[in-house]
């Protein structure tokens, strides 16, 4: 027995690719397909047009997609729990425009303006989770009621005037400012070595008490990976992008900072804390959940408003990138380019299984499709059919595993 | 098990329910010692359920005694049982097929270190495993790695990962409910190993099912219940399923000459 466990988590190459095998077969695929496609989706753009692999456009793209990006985090972790969550455009309509309101037409501060608006997003999710979790209502439908609702909630707040400008100097930062090129750097280099230090740390552990240990291979690989792609993303974005030469802009846009801090905050929450932990396990069986005395309805009500919390976040990334909220703020396809983001990037719909990280990698494709079509000068007609045919296959691919799983697990 | 001398772990008098018109159980006698397996037959409808509920807390009796290591308590509800030490590991096992093994293990019961003490804690992964592995390994439950999802196992690794998550905890009985339905013959066979040695290890091992061949196989005392009673007792090396089978269907009243005298 002893030997068996051992075996599986040898310090060998050959373990290791035999781990990999089981998990392809057992349809455990995770983001392997999407970073495939998103390899893909960069070859064919920067044959069509060589502009896309630009720092200038990259660093759009990533700016371009942090709205969006940030509100799939909450569905991510909606769908986690076995949920789904409709209203987050209009939630995050919603809340920029009371930012709006009350940094323009109310003159207060602007912190205050951005904490009332997550602040109220909040209160927004408690709604909906209280009625999913405590009345049973299906949250497809509590959150289409919610997604009607604060549309018109959003018309009511905006009045008669249809568009806020914003000028609060923090407000319009939020989106609209660049980290100097030093600390980007600092940043990054901090982040790989506490990474590398967490990784050698937990090894050494293990080592200690004689638990099975991943190959050093492995982890320096790991590392050497994460540090080549935080590296190189810092690199492109400290290079002067200004295509005029006249003044340098260069450095780390804030939008993307925010869209990388959500990311990491909720990834270590969902993988490493007891809360993250109940996530999963509700959405695997919440009746085990309930079983093994975990509060199941507080956890549910905790995700809707961790969800509208991050569309309110969105909302105001967004406001703050266009400098404006109006009415159509949060509409469009915002609702299903968040949920379309996090299928792509392989979270199930079906609850459960996926994580944090595919927001972003769901995000980077949806906002690659967007961006290279826009160089390309088509029409969104084209734009939504690709990105719908990507969807589908996104969701065909979770389905297929998901039957592979059930069929493998079985025998 | 001749030797008697030791008290029940967990001993239940006259024990009545009723739901409404029905009588569900009536005045039944039960009982488990530490390090023995028993084998509760009946027919559907005998009351196999409902005491199997009332013993995990989930039913409270409309009548008598819930005696644990001698001590007479009441029992409200599913948590009490669990603190005394009495697990039951239902059909639908219960886990979560996304969660690999030792967060299953572990579910609800996290070990957990400090990050920003007193604030914020994360989850000890390594604490967890070391703990499961060697649990694992103790019970000889045959699986891939504890750190396997759930989804990835056998009915009867899943199902022996069940029971292993219920004894895991200090418990003093463990209920099982059809543990071999739906498993291969082979499965089986490492549930009924996995049987024998929470005997070994002094638990009071009720089990619940069907399968007289399995009951005859792990158990070593049966009880018989019928029509809501505690119709017969039998030491299950000095009996056969023939006389098991007639106390089930009540086709021979006689049975309960082969009552076990404790």
């Amino acid at each position: 027995m002893k030997h068996e466990i051992q075996d599986s988590n040898s310090s060998s190459a050959r373990g290791l690719v035999n781990g990999l095998t089981q998990r392809l077969l057992h349809g455990d695929i995770g983001s392997l397909p999407v970073l495939l496609g998103l390899v893909l989706i960069a070859i064919v753009f920067q044959i069509a047009n060589p502009n896309f692999l630009t720092p200038l456009n990259l660093t759009n793209l990533l700016v371009q997609i942090a709205a969006v990006g940030s509100i799939a985090v909450g569905v991510v972790l909606v769908l986690l729990i076995g949920e789904i969550d409709l209203s987050i455009g209009s939630v995050s309509g919603l809340t920029a425009a009371i930012m709006a309101v009350i940094s323009v037409k109310l003159g207060l501060p602007g912190w205050l303006a951005i904490l009332a608006g997550i602040v109220s997003g909040a209160a927004i999710g408690l709604i909906h989770g209280w009625w999913v979790a405590k009345l049973h209502v299906p949250s497809f439908v509590v959150t289409l009621a919610g997604f009607l609702g604060w549309q018109g909630a959003l018309l009511y707040v905006l009045g008669n005037t249809g568009t806020i400008n914003l000028s609060d100097p923090l407000i319009i930062g939020i989106s609209n400012s660049r980290l100097p090129v030093i600390a980007g750097w600092v940043i990054g280099v901090v982040f790989i070595i506490g990474y590398a230090f967490t990784l050698f740390r937990e090894r050494a552990q293990r080592a200690r008490i004689g638990v099975p240990n991943q190959a050093v291979a492995l982890v320096i690989g790991r590392i050497v990976l994460i540090a080549a792609v935080i590296l190189a993303a810092i690199g492109m974005m400290s290079v002067d992008r200004n295509p005029s030469r006249t003044v340098p802009i260069m450095g780390v846009p804030s939008a993307v900072l925010f869209l990388i801090g959500f990311i990491i905050i909720f990834d270590y929450l969902t993988r490493k804390t007891k809360f993250g932990r109940y996530i999963y396990a509700v959405g695997g069986n919440a009746e085990a959940a309930r079983r093994a005395g975990i509060n199941v309805d507080r956890i549910k009500i905790v995700v809707f408003i961790l969800s509208s919390a991050l569309a309110a976040c969105g909302g105001i990334l967004a406001g703050s990138r266009l400098y404006a909220v109006n009415q159509s703020s949060g509409g469009g396809d915002v609702l299903l380019n968040a949920i379309a983001a996090a299928v792509i990037g392989g979270t199930s719909l079906f609850g459960g299984r996926g994580n944090v990280w595919s927001a972003l990698l769901g995000a980077l494709v949806i906002g690659s499709i967007a961006n290279g079509m826009d160089l390309l000068a088509f029409t969104s007609s084209i734009r939504f059919m690709v990105t719908g045919a990507v969807l589908l296959i996104a969701v065909t691919l979770d389905a297929y595993t998901r039957s592979r799983r059930e069929l493998t697990g079985s025998s | 098990m001749d030797d008697h001398k030791k008290s029940p772990i967990l001993e239940l008098k006259k024990i009545s329910k009723r739901f409404g018109a029905v009588q569900a159980l009536s005045e039944v006698d039960f009982e488990v010692y530490p390090g023995e397996v028993v084998g509760l037959v009946g027919d559907n409808g005998a009351g196999k359920s409902t005491l199997v509920k009332v013993i995990a807390g989930t039913y409270q009796p409309d009548s008598g005694q819930y005696i644990f290591n001698g001590q007479e308590v009441s029992v409200n509800n599913p948590h009490q049982a669990n603190m005394l030490g009495i697990q039951t590991v239902y059909q639908d096992l219960a886990l979560c097929d996304n969660l690999d093994v030792v967060a299953n293990l572990y579910l609800g019961r996290e070990e957990t270190q400090p990050v920003i003490p007193g604030l914020f804690n994360s989850i000890d992964e390594i604490t967890m495993e070391q703990r499961a592995l060697h649990f694992i390994e103790d019970l000889h439950v045959n699986i891939p790695s504890i750190r396997s999802r759930i989804a990835t196992l056998s009915g009867g690794q899943r199902q022996s990962v069940a029971v292993a998550r219920a004894v895991m905890w200090n418990s003093k009985v463990v209920l099982l409910d059809e543990p071999t339905a739906a498993l291969g013959v082979e499965q089986t066979q490492q549930v009924k190993e996995l049987i024998v040695r929470l005997r070994e290890q002094g638990l009071g091992v009720v089990v619940i099912s069907h399968n007289l061949v399995d009951i005859f196989d792990v158990s070593d005392r049966i009880i018989v219940l019928r029509l809501g009673k505690s119709v017969a007792k039998f030491q299950t090396h000095v009996s056969n399923p023939e006389q098991v089978v007639s106390a089930i269907t009540g086709a021979v009243f006689g049975a309960t000459e082969n009552e076990a005298k404790n």
